[in-house]
């Protein structure tokens, strides 16, 4: 029997597509609102994809006319879905480079709690000057700094998490004690960029640690792979390759071994010449039947075809050695619903994912992944 | 007559909140906070309300262990209840201290938009090195440069809020025009800040979320004047909420601001039974629940600002000298001058023969509100018309349930009198405020 593939799918305004929200069955205003986002997570949850990722950076969009120039806090979108969703995993990312770890950490684990353990987040770095400047608390910084912090960072908020053993919350009327303080505890972290003394504000959320996720974009990240639970690779080129240099770079450096899940933009229909215009950008007929007009603004896509073909390519990807794949539609509109619909039967079909979950569960158990040790818990001396 | 403004405080972290009882639920899971929300909203309430903590409060050196502790980040909890609420207000404490300016609008204004309009700001301040030990500035501000660190943290979150124009988003599908070009433009520069770049949020349905104010000082309360759209104020108590509401709208004029852009509602406690009787003898047992004797210990030594573990809570009153400005007690606030309430608490416990835990029940925890349903729709009532507030936020003691008998037996008597809302009228958290957008 083949392995099982994890699947995911990500959330970026109207899609990836630069004019996905010019579609004709696209509300933009729908994009402020997160109406379209959680159209698409519900979608996305029935049809048995495990994970939502949301797109986010800490400077805005590009100043483009033509394209979607505003977005999401992702954290707040993510939180904003889960009360209306109830067994996907919801991963925001969220930028660690200019912004507080106490409250990052405190953030995902609030996420874990109003999820009911299906919180994570991707954890990224930013060496742009806008980034830099809309913060203004210091300079912009090269990738291997921003990335050795950011697994700083990382491991801060899983001690963070653990501060508070399990147990800690008593309640006992006997001696008065809402919480014994012997199972809180502080972190005494110190890294170069640094300190926090800990515990964190937020008890032990749900799934013990979150699932922390890294986005493999640069040479920079690699190394940080090795932190994640899960590991976003994009592009298909040269996958194998790629997939080994980073479980080679998790084993050098922690010996851990990461879910890895090869991220791809994809753009779905199966009449070639219809794919083509779309992913030139061609505008559709107005509702009305008018001629299109405006401009045409293209995209590049990982994989641009109909499903059946990309269900070929995911088996060959499987082969290759990833334990997943992480879909960028190009139209959350369009092309969510033909994933939902058709890709992910003709995946189960082919035995590469399992049974759509209809039930309340936590992320790690959708992962196999189980619930980690707390650090600093006695344990047995008690 | 003055219409009423309510809020819905969650529980928070200090010794109001009674753990002990047997209906006490979780203060941390999700459905704590949805029913309460829906509680809330059920009784038509302008809003609900989040504290926020940064560091768990410590006495002696050691981690608090007596009150509820632990709670989760506010706006993430808001988010979330934006989705099973529909047009109750969504209020969250974030310190302006240890936030910048550029990420509490962006997160802020993604509330008002996922929640239709319904976001809100209570706007604190800390500098002391406690807190500042989980954060990488660490405890770098000045006491008395925080209110121009949040004046000016406030000041740019509007100016971002109010960066793009109402025309700037275009949404011309056929045209291919999202938004002009240039919209959100921002720079900005003074003592705390120094930040240029591009807002990426269009305004959101209230334009500006509504700014929510607790401080008491005179610069708080002059911040407050100048800026805030709520005062979430400590003088729940008759005469001095009239004498704290007329010396704030009093300051009013001085910003061009009327009477009426500035809402006062207090912190208040309720307690309702059958009767007038019953409601005292109940408000007397959760008093007693609040106060344990370890507890009036720990609130002692808050106010004496001393060690005071070798007495005995059913004993006398200490008898040294209170001290000011002691780090027995972290991560709470002090008392400024505890000399004359010290001295009142000793004139107190003689004149009725007193212990010290008694003292601490009968001087520091008494209900706001105390009755039958008539007799506290009555009280509140009074406050509101006769200017010692403009309506108030309710400090339930029990999670998730207890602000189940304010909504379901004193709200039906304000509808009656016609001073408070039996329905929404708007969406917004502005509109239900009577603010202007």
């Amino acid at each position: 029997m083949s392995k099982r593939l994890i699947t995911a799918i990500e959330i970026d305004g109207a899609g990836g597509h630069p004019a996905a929200w010019r579609g004709v069955e696209v509300d933009p205003a729908a994009i402020l609102t997160g109406e379209l986002a959680l159209r698409a997570v519900q979608r996305a949850e029935a049809a048995g994809i495990d994970i939502a990722t949301f797109a986010d950076a800490l400077e805005a969009p590009a100043d483009d006319p033509e394209r979607v120039s505003v977005r999401l806090d992702a954290l707040g979108l993510a939180a904003r879905i889960a009360p209306s969703t109830k067994s996907i995993g919801l991963l925001p990312t969220i930028t660690v480079t200019h912004t507080e770890p106490f409250h990052v950490q405190a953030s995902v684990a609030t996420l874990d709690y109003v999820s009911q353990g299906r919180g994570g987040w991707i954890a990224e770095v930013s060496s742009s000057a806008e980034a830099a400047a809309v913060i203004g608390r210091r300079e912009p910084a090269p990738a291997a700094d921003t990335w050795r912090e950011a697994r700083y960072v990382v491991d801060v908020s899983r001690r963070l998490w653990d501060s508070w053993e399990d147990d800690a919350i008593i309640r006992d009327a006997a001696t008065g004690r809402f919480v014994d303080r012997d199972r809180i505890h502080y972190v005494d972290y110190e890294s170069p960029n640094f300190s926090i003394k800990g515990p964190s504000i937020v008890p032990r959320p749900p799934q013990g640690h979150p699932i922390t996720a890294v986005l493999v974009n640069t040479p920079e990240a690699l190394e940080a792979a090795a932190d994640a639970e899960l590991v976003l690779l994009p592009g298909i080129a040269e996958l194998g390759d790629r997939v080994a240099a980073v479980r080679a770079a998790a084993e050098r450096s922690s010996g851990a071994s990461p879910r890895v899940l090869v991220s791809v933009s994809v753009l779905l229909d199966d009449d070639a010449a219809a794919a083509a215009r779309r992913a030139e950008g061609v505008p559709a007929a107005g509702a009305d039947g008018a001629a299109p007009g405006g401009p045409s603004v293209g995209g590049d896509f990982d994989f641009v075809g109909g499903v059946e073909r990309l269900a070929e390519l995911i088996s060959d990807w499987a082969e290759a050695g990833v334990d997943g794949v992480h879909l960028r539609p190009a139209s959350l509109e369009v092309d969510v619903p033909v994933i939902a619909e058709r890709l992910i039967p003709l995946l189960r079909a082919k035995k590469l994912v399992g049974p759509a979950v209809d039930r309340a569960t936590t992320l790690r158990n959708r992962l196999g992944l189980r619930r980690p040790d707390n650090r600093y818990a006695v344990g047995s001396e008690r | 007559m003055k219409q009423i403004h309510l809020a819905a405080h969650f529980p928070g972290v200090n010794n109001t909140t009674v753990w002990s009882d047997p209906e006490s639920g979780s203060q941390i899971d999700f459905a704590s906070f949805q029913r309460l929300a829906e509680t809330a909203e059920r009784g038509t309430f302008d809003f609900f309300f989040l504290a926020e903590g940064l560091r768990l409060r410590e006495v002696k050196g050691k981690f608090h262990d007596l009150d509820v502790v632990g709670r989760p980040e506010s706006l993430t909890v808001l988010s979330a209840l934006a989705a099973v609420t529909t047009h109750l207000g969504l209020a969250a404490t974030v310190n302006s201290t240890f936030n910048e300016p550029y990420e509490l609008a962006k997160r802020l204004a993604t509330l008002d938009h996922l929640s239709g309009g319904r976001a809100a700001w209570n706007v604190v301040t800390s500098w002391d090195a406690f807190t500042g030990e989980n954060f990488r500035r660490g405890g770098y501000l000045d006491k008395a440069d925080r209110y121009v660190r949040a004046q000016e943290s406030l000041r740019i979150v509007r100016k971002l809020w109010d960066s793009w124009t109402e025309d700037d988003l275009v949404l011309a599908q056929a045209a291919g025009v999202f938004a002009r070009e240039g919209a959100g433009a921002f720079a900005d520069e003074g003592a705390h800040f120094t930040i240029h770049g591009r807002f990426g949020l269009p305004p959101s349905p209230q334009g500006r979320p509504v700014v929510i104010q607790a401080g008491d000082s005179d610069q708080g309360r002059e911040f407050a004047a100048s800026s805030a759209d709520v005062i979430f104020s400590r003088h729940g108590t008759f005469e001095a909420g009239q004498t704290f509401y007329k010396d704030v709208k009093s300051r009013l004029a001085r910003y061009g601001r009327s009477e009426a852009s500035l809402k006062i509602m207090p912190a208040v406690t309720v307690v309702v039974a059958d009767t007038d009787a019953e409601a005292d003898e109940k408000a007397r047992h959760i008093r007693e629940q609040q106060v344990s004797g370890p507890t009036a210990i720990v609130l002692a030594e808050l106010l004496w600002g001393r060690d005071l573990s070798s007495y005995d809570p059913d004993g006398p009153l200490p008898a040294e000298d209170p001290v000011v400005g002691s780090s027995v007690t972290q991560g709470r606030v002090g008392y400024n001058d505890p000399a004359p309430i010290v001295a009142e608490w000793r004139a107190q416990a003689e004149a009725h023969g007193w212990s010290l835990r008694e003292t601490v029940i009968n001087q520091q925890n008494r209900q706001t509100f105390i009755g039958s349903p008539e007799t506290v729709a009555a009280a509140v009532n009074r406050h509101v018309q006769e200017d010692a507030a403009d309506g108030f936020v309710l400090v339930p003691h029990l999670t998730p349930g207890g602000l189940d008998d304010f909504v379901d037996r004193v709200v039906p008597f304000l509808r009656e009198r016609g001073v408070f809302r039996s329905e929404y009228s708007g969406t917004t958290l502005r509109s239900h405020l009577g603010l202007n957008t």
